[in-house]
């Protein structure tokens, strides 16, 4: 075993749910509850496994994502690493000074000024006077806040209050850095500043531990994966083999039927049961191919009540780390409805799909008078297959880009008889 | 448990080692964690002060108008109204020496009593131990005990009283009032994480305990026979040690052995509740 960071050994965290709803005992009734006999009956306590018999290692250096979905049990691990709360079972064992990143702005109090704060929330998360001092300068830098250092942070942006907070956590310098979805706050330009400081941490060396939604990041910072399903490891391995088990179990539920889907909202009223992709003669398609014309076909029932709503569909495509590729709806043509039938089709034709070949998410969403009626995101996979777009045998990967464009080349020389003469 | 490690894997010792396990409900105390935050303990005292008088208009004058009114109010109800006796000290300067380490001990346990509570959102963020909230708490009521001290002197200055080489008992005392406070103050902020009911019940436990110790009355009014009993409250010997070294007389030793006892008591028992419940208030908080 080499150089191990973290070692997690068979870490499992149960809760207890008093299913009464509250979370704080009064002293009545635990000595009423002492007599023998007089328990409150009403109290029913069920015991809730967040996490099961979790274990891994972290070898030094390594950056590691922790993915799942919400209640996957990411947060517990997370709390149980950063000392915030124990396990119920198993161990786990730290080697280097830990830092966790569970929250921007961790400690910050609002009456006190910038240069205040700057001292506060480091000496809570764990850093001596003596280093923030060292450090001071380049926190201040990082954030930009120059001229705002005497000022209460409580009159500060959010966009400062936020540059502020995440400059003086990311200038811990840890062995061990365990950090929460923080990336997700914060205008592009902020996260996109504070995952290259993410980047630069795991490039010193130091070990971090990552949990996220955003795929993008997961895969462009971390090496290895960790795939939690309801408190469980689901996968442990390399990081993108983790992101595609993540994903596939996003779209378990993705086949054309649509009537049980668990992630459906809206008022109601209007639902769409299945969505199909057709070719032009109305055949019903698995995939689609680059540079196709296709038909999207959102099938839906409405009650009669619903039948007079001026419904506004839409279809929106996002990769697989959740960009946004294309929304289109019906508004944008002008397009109206009129009364709805009992049941049918919305359909969406496209009459070229300027996509590389992989695997995107639909979404769909039915509006009427500003209000949503039916939606679901990312309701079914779409799958692209490679298209001779260009006649010549040759198109980009999806990882050169997601959308292939209609274009021409050709040269011009600066002097017009140059080229005369070729 | 297949993933144990042989217990020679190359780790660089430099490193420090931190073994998380489940709570197994043994008592800890983290006097070694306590210590590397001390930074933190500072930081988070000093906070407590900076924060409490901003946005007053008066700022830190409050400090002296608080416990100088409160004197005021007790001289004039209890030395005029009902002319309680008190050797041969002055009314106002007499209560005002029992006022110094009162409003300690009670500035003290009020702040560490609410402290867990109000800091719910700290506690389940991020790691630090625990202690720190309720002792920094309490550690902000010395600049006010700075303050009042300073008054008491003019008091004494001005009522003719003379200084004394018994003042610097002081000091001792004023560690004495701070441990109890934070003996009580530890327990009740711990308590109050799982139930409510201490916040509640602390001001009124606080009002029953100023008249159960000697701050309007003098401690001769109790009887010889009840007075060890009497001073099982560690308040009364660190009261008649304020007004001893103030203004001279018997020393209370009986006294403020049995504070001193009673407070070392209180402190293992305040540490031992904390650390029982301090693994968990995260989960409850």
């Amino acid at each position: 075993m080499t150089n191990i960071a973290v070692r997690v050994e068979n870490v499992s965290k149960s809760y207890t749910i008093a299913h009464e709803g509250k979370r704080y005992r009064t002293l009545r009734e635990d000595l009423i509850a002492l007599i023998p006999g007089r328990g409150s009956p009403r109290t029913t306590r069920e015991t809730f496994w967040a996490l099961r018999d979790v274990s891994f290692e972290v070898p030094r250096g390594e950056v590691m994502g922790i993915i799942g979905r919400n209640g996957a049990g990411k947060s517990t691990l997370l709390k149980i690493l950063a000392r915030i709360t124990k396990p119920t079972t198993g161990s786990i064992d730290l080697y280097g000074r830990v830092g966790s990143l569970l929250e921007v702005g961790t400690g910050f109090h609002p009456e006190l000024t910038g240069h205040e704060n700057i001292y506060l929330s480091g000496t809570i998360l764990g850093m001596r006077r003596a280093e923030i001092a060292r450090q001071f300068d380049a926190i201040v830098d990082f954030a930009e806040v120059e001229q705002f250092l005497d000022t209460p942070v409580k009159r500060y942006s959010s966009g400062m209050y936020m540059r502020l907070a995440f400059a003086v956590a990311a200038h811990l310098e840890p062995e061990i850095l365990i950090v929460d979805e923080v990336l997700a706050v914060g205008d592009a330009a902020f996260q996109k500043k504070s995952l290259g400081k993410m980047g630069d941490v795991a490039k010193s060396g130091r070990t971090v531990l990552f949990v996220s939604h955003n795929m993008a990041a997961v895969e462009a910072l971390c090496s290895r994966a960790l795939l939690l399903e309801r408190g469980r490891t689901a996968f442990l391995g390399a990081a993108s083999e983790a992101i595609g088990r993540y994903l596939e179990q996003h779209d378990r539920s993705g086949s054309s039927s649509l009537i049980d889907h668990a992630n459906r909202y809206g008022k109601g009223g209007v639902r769409v049961t299945a969505i199909e992709l057709r070719d032009l003669d109305g055949r019903i398609l698995d995939a689609t191919i680059s540079g196709a014309t296709i038909d999207v076909a959102l099938h839906f029932t409405a009650e009669p009540s619903a039948a007079r709503l001026p419904i506004i569909a839409s279809v929106m495509l996002r990769t697989m780390t959740g960009t946004p590729v294309f929304l289109h709806h019906n508004r944008l043509t002008r397009t109206e409805f009129g009364t709805l039938p009992e049941s049918g089709m919305f359909i969406c034709r496209i009459q070229y799909v300027p996509l590389a070949a992989t695997t995107y998410l639909l979404s769909y969403s039915l509006i009427a008078h500003g209000e949503i009626i039916d939606a679901i995101d990312d309701a079914v996979p779409l799958s692209v297959a490679e298209g001779d777009v260009y006649g010549s045998g040759e198109v980009p990967p999806a990882s050169h880009g997601m959308v292939l464009i209609d274009a021409a080349w050709r040269i011009v020389a600066d002097n017009p008889m140059e080229v005369a003469h070729i | 448990m297949s993933l144990i490690s042989s217990p020679d894997s190359p780790v660089s010792p430099a490193l420090i080692h931190t073994r998380i396990t489940p709570d197994r409900g043994g008592v800890r105390l983290p006097f070694g964690d306590l210590w590397r935050y001390r930074d933190l303990l500072l930081v988070m005292a000093q906070r407590d002060v900076k924060v409490r008088y901003k946005q007053t208009g008066i700022g830190i004058a409050w400090v002296v108008i608080q416990p100088l009114t409160a004197a005021l109010i007790f001289a004039f109800v209890f030395g005029r109204i009902a002319a309680l006796q008190t050797s041969d000290i002055p009314y106002l300067p007499f209560v005002f020496a029992a006022l110094l380490p009162w409003n300690v001990f009670s500035g003290a346990v009020g702040r560490a009593g609410g402290s867990l509570v109000a800091s719910a959102q700290l506690l389940s963020k991020v790691y630090f131990p625990r202690l720190v909230i309720p002792i920094s708490a309490a550690l902000g009521v010395l600049v006010d005990f700075a303050v009042a001290l300073v008054v008491m002197l003019i008091l004494l200055v001005a009522y003719g009283i003379p200084f004394t080489w018994n003042l610097l008992a002081i000091l001792p005392l004023t560690v004495l009032a701070l441990l109890a406070a934070a003996a009580v103050g530890t327990i009740i902020a711990a308590l109050s994480v799982y139930y409510r009911d201490f916040s509640y019940a602390l001001p009124f436990l606080l009002q029953v305990w100023l008249y159960a110790s000697p701050v309007v009355y003098a401690t001769d009014v109790i009887g010889a026979g009840a007075r060890p009993f009497f001073a099982l409250n560690p308040m009364v010997g660190i009261i008649d040690g304020f007004r001893w070294a103030l203004f001279g007389g018997a020393f209370p030793a009986l006294e403020l052995a049995i504070a001193v006892c009673m407070t070392v008591i209180a402190l293992v028992i305040g540490l031992i509740v904390f650390a029982r419940v301090e693994t968990s208030f995260a989960d409850v908080v």
